[in-house]
């Protein structure tokens, strides 16, 4: 009897010390690994190989996105007491130094596969039918804002330019060196706008005169501000973000 | 496939160091037993993967504008910069997404989430919680989940399920308004995003706790089998 008590609680006791053995065991195994995690892990991902697999993946992730894109699916839009105000400036640059465009001269050169390469001025593209919108901004780092922005349907503008709506990209080169570019089925979104004004007054130099082309469907730093130059290419042209790592599709 | 098949016998007689040094113990009669499918095990590990990847670059991307009024340190953080750590996250997803997606697959066709997550009472689940914390949860069975391991393995699922609705609101946040509109658009979306990734990163916590104090569970989520006492 007193023997059974006496192997029963040596059996006890052994299984615990394993027990404690094998925990010890395991933290230790646990923290080599994080140790080892810790000392490769930057390298592993500046390796070129490591790169070039995140960019290829951005690549087949603009693919994606142009099969997700659904020409008809519109951005919901917003009563104006839901604008957001003040309304933030971003850029690469700081506010004062936005770019001056003066309008006397100003011109928009449209050249590429269009039939009419003329420059249009301002007066010209104020005469255009008008339509607004009311939009959620939205950045590429979290944040949004809601505003209100007009001008013409860009659609409308391609149409009367006469470009070639088969092409694959319109690009953009703005005042401030910003350029960037899209894909053709989000340049005929019917919310896509070649907009002048912002709320109620003609878009300010701060927010991209003389024009921003704006698109709902896309994120904020695909919409270009202070464009002076647009043309239609099979050539996929890149642009400022995008050649540095940002999605190129960037699409909402 | 994951039927509970013992695969070996009894095991000898062990000396031990320390205070018992030369002491012959009674040998406790060990059983092996298949507890994890290979499937299980495969799609596991790599959803570990993907989790670190997508919560490493997750916080860089939130750090861009954190909403909640702090950071996350830049060292626990993938990516470098905003840019790269979209790409991780971006790529990472497809990841997660592919490989929860043959996990659940698996489990509803083999009926492996069925047999191992249910049933799923409420007050079985607090009971064993409430045991758990104060260290008294039975684990003389490995083959069998808790109550509380059911509720948390069930409760993790549905939380990355959350995370890819809410993630995909926040990719696509116009194609998906439809999703968008059950948790507040856009803006809503981000808050949902982020407490689902803090209550993933919360059960990752416990589990790796857990497995720490029951470490003979770790080597079955490799191998499959587990040492259990025969009776």
């Amino acid at each position: 009897m007193k023997r059974k008590t006496m192997a029963t609680s040596l059996d006890d006791f052994s299984r615990r010390e394993i027990a404690s053995l094998e925990r010890r065991l395991f933290m230790k195994r646990g923290l080599s690994l994080g140790a080892l995690t810790l000392l490769s892990g930057c390298d592993v991902t500046n390796q070129e190989s490591v790169q070039k697999v995140l960019w290829t993946m951005s690549r087949w992730n603009d693919r994606v996105q142009g099969w997700i894109f659904d020409p008809n699916q519109l951005a919901p839009e917003f009563p104006e007491s839901r604008i957001t105000r003040p309304f933030p400036f971003n850029a690469f640059y700081g506010i004062n130094e936005a770019p001056v465009v003066d309008p006397t001269n100003y011109k928009l050169e449209v050249s590429g596969l269009v039939q009419e390469k003329k420059a249009w001025t301002l007066p010209e593209l104020y005469a255009l039918p008008q339509v607004s919108q009311v939009t959620r901004h939205i950045c590429v780092e979290g944040w949004s804002a809601i505003g209100k922005w007009s001008g013409v349907r860009f659609s409308e503008f391609l149409r009367r330019v006469g470009a070639d709506t088969t092409a694959r990209y319109v690009g953009f080169k703005c005042a401030d060196d910003y350029y960037t570019s899209i894909d053709m089925p989000t340049a005929l979104h019917p919310q896509t706008v070649l907009t002048f004004r912002f709320g109620d007054r003609i878009l300010p130099r701060e927010y991209g005169f003389p024009m921003k082309l704006r698109m709902p469907t896309k994120l904020g730093f695909k919409n270009p501000k202070h464009i002076m130059a647009l043309f239609v290419t099979n050539d996929y042209p890149g642009g400022y973000w995008e050649d540095q790592g940002y999605n190129w599709y960037s699409g909402s | 496939m994951d039927e509970t098949t013992v695969s070996s016998g009894a095991r000898a007689a062990t000396t031990h160091s320390g205070p018992l040094q030369g002491v012959v113990l009674m040998a406790p009669q060990w059983k092996y037993v298949r507890v994890h499918p290979l499937i299980v095990r495969i799609t596991h590990w790599i959803n570990a993967l993907a989790i670190l990847l997508m919560v490493a670059s997750g916080w860089r991307i939130y750090n861009a504008d954190p909403f909640l009024g702090f950071r996350f340190p830049d060292a626990w953080t993938l990516g470098g910069w905003l840019a790269g750590a979209l790409q991780w996250h971006f790529a990472a997803m497809w990841l997660l997404a592919l490989n929860g997606f043959v996990y659940v697959a698996y489990g509803i066709v083999s009926g492996h989430l069925w047999r191992k997550l249910t049933p799923l009472n409420p007050l079985a689940v607090v009971r064993d919680i409430g045991h758990a914390v104060r260290g008294r949860l039975a684990h003389d069975d490995l083959t069998m989940y808790n109550a509380a391991q059911r509720a948390a393995y069930f409760g993790v699922i549905v939380l990355l399920v959350l995370l890819i609705l809410s993630g995909l609101v926040l990719w696509k946040p116009v194609q998906f308004h439809a999703i968008g509109m059950l948790m507040g658009d856009y803006e809503g979306a981000r808050y949902v995003h982020f407490f689902s990734m803090a209550a993933v990163v919360l059960f990752v916590i416990v589990h790796v706790l857990m497995v720490a104090l029951v470490p003979r569970t770790f080597p079955s989520m490799f191998t499959g089998r587990i040492r259990t006492r025969a009776s």
